[in-house]
């Protein structure tokens, strides 16, 4: 479970998180919604410590990310596994090097050992026979599953997700999303996705929290987004034609 | 306002090299990182070095020896002349400003890209201290390597003044007998410090824009540049000041 306690953070004069609270539950995904420019990714690199917050404290189970020395910063990332909006997989590597990358630097694992590894996960994630090709080689969303494959390689205990599926097609956009839930519940690990896609608030959206100019307008699961009469949400939700149709339907 | 920018640019400048120069993650990782830099930083800059060496070697011969025409100056002054602008200052001097501007170049966007793409972030969560793992292996790769490609030059530039006596500036043998007069060794021992200190200012300077790029493509280029411009300046007052402190 990640705690999160009235964080701010600011660029220059700039105040992007103006006092965060939140909370992302274990064997749930956790679902971070806003509008382009909200403040959604700044919270997610704060979380893993990209950013320096000015105020408050972000805790992982009983840790307090703040207070951490660097050994013990080092320890807690072993623990994360990150899946980037543009996969961020390492370009001069093969699919099966970047898979076992951090194996490669943190564990004692055998060549062979990571190697099966690396089969696991990439079967995990439905890429078996791509070990030797570059990331520039595959598709769109090929690269996205090589890039929770990587993400999950470590047995990580915090999964986060930066829009997995920006620039993919809707169809494999549900993929990528049933994928991580599969994975979420299978591995039991504490998932926090930043989207603003609504189909994966519906399809995936176990817990949610809204963001709206970098404050926490709202939370709640799936099916209370719906149902919900707050203005920002239903302005957030209801802005497509499809889901105006949809509401008038329910 | 230039100076506090600067000095602010000095200041992440030797954090970064702090950042660069700590404990590896895992020897194996920052060996290999170590040999592909090598090959990349290093052995792809041969083939540029011969041909400059070889050529500039000749170009200098033939002018030193078109300006000492005279009667007075006996023609093995010309080889001595050429092997000392090549080992005091050519090799070691020119080439590395050749190498400023293409390993620097290189060193600059391939880190910059990195840092546009997010893959220096996908390192800094893994555990990974970024810094070290990209820049420390260049640095190591380079300082080796710089040295090697150096001496190299100064026996190509040598050999291409020696094929310029063969085509007949002057007699094969004043040249060959000019190389050996007054040699003075420690002349080599100070080019081979100035490749070794030019090595580290490339490699850094260049790693430090573009591990520091924000933005897109464009500012991937335009720090490109600046990286190759300041390790240029770094290399030419250094040398002054190596020059300063170990020949005067």
């Amino acid at each position: 479970m990640i705690e999160v306690n009235f964080i701010h953070k600011a660029f220059g004069d700039k105040e992007i998180l103006k006092g965060i609270d939140a909370t992302f539950f274990q064997g749930k995904t956790n679902l971070i919604i806003g509008q382009s420019g909200s403040g959604k990714t700044v919270f997610l690199k704060s979380l893993v410590g990209l950013h320096e917050i000015d105020q408050g404290e972000i805790i992982y189970d009983d840790r307090a990310l703040g207070a951490l020395n660097n050994r013990e910063r080092k320890a807690l990332r072993t623990e994360m596994g990150m899946v980037f909006q543009g996969n961020a997989l390492f370009d001069s590597l093969t699919i099966e090097e970047n898979v076992t990358f951090a194996l490669s630097m943190f564990s004692d694992m055998s060549l062979s050992e990571r190697r099966d590894r690396a089969d696991f996960c990439l079967q995990r994630v439905n890429l078996p026979n791509v070990h030797k090709q570059f990331p520039s080689e595959l598709s769109g969303g090929m690269q996205k599953r090589v890039a929770i494959a990587r993400a999950i390689s470590m047995n990580p205990k915090y999964l986060f997700c930066d829009e997995p599926n920006s620039g993919l097609d809707p169809k494999t956009a549900i993929v990528i999303d049933r994928l991580l839930q599969e994975i979420t519940q299978e591995f039991d690990i504490t998932t926090v996705i930043n989207t603003h896609d609504m189909n994966s608030v519906i399809e995936i959206g176990d817990h949610i929290i809204f963001i709206k100019d970098g404050t926490k307008a709202w939370q709640g699961t799936g099916e209370q987004i719906l149902n919900t009469d707050n203005p920002e949400i239903v302005d957030f939700v209801y802005s497509s034609r499809l889901f105006q149709k949809i509401r008038e339907n329910m | 306002m230039y100076l506090l920018k600067w000095l602010n640019d000095l200041g992440r400048y030797f954090l970064l090299l702090g950042r660069t120069f700590r404990k590896p993650e895992s020897r194996s990782m920052y060996y290999k990182a170590f040999i592909s830099d090598l090959d990349l930083l290093g052995l792809n800059s041969l083939a540029l070095v011969t041909v400059i060496s070889v050529f500039v070697g000749a170009v200098v011969t033939i002018q030193t020896a078109f300006n000492l025409d005279d009667p007075l100056v006996p023609d093995y002054y010309v080889a001595i002349a050429t092997r000392e602008s090549i080992i005091l200052e050519f090799s070691p001097t020119i080439v590395s400003l050749i190498l400023a501007g293409k390993v620097g170049s290189n060193i600059a966007s391939t880190l910059g890209s990195m840092r546009v793409s997010e893959q220096i972030d996908a390192l800094e969560v893994m555990g990974v201290n970024p810094a070290s793992y990209l820049i420390a292996p260049k640095v190591l790769a380079l300082v080796f390597f710089n040295p090697i490609l150096i001496i190299i030059s100064m026996f190509l530039g040598v050999l291409g003044g020696y094929f310029a006596s063969m085509g007949g500036v002057m007699t094969v043998s004043d040249y060959v007998y000019g190389l050996t007069v007054d040699f003075v060794p420690y002349h080599i021992t100070y080019a081979l410090i100035k490749s070794f200190v030019f090595a580290f200012l490339i490699v850094t300077i260049s790693a430090y824009y573009g591990f520091f790029v924000k933005g897109g493509a464009i500012e991937v280029g335009i720090n490109s540049t600046k990286a190759v411009v300041s390790s240029s300046v770094a290399i030419i007052v250094s040398n002054y000041m190596l020059t300063n402190l170990l020949l005067v």
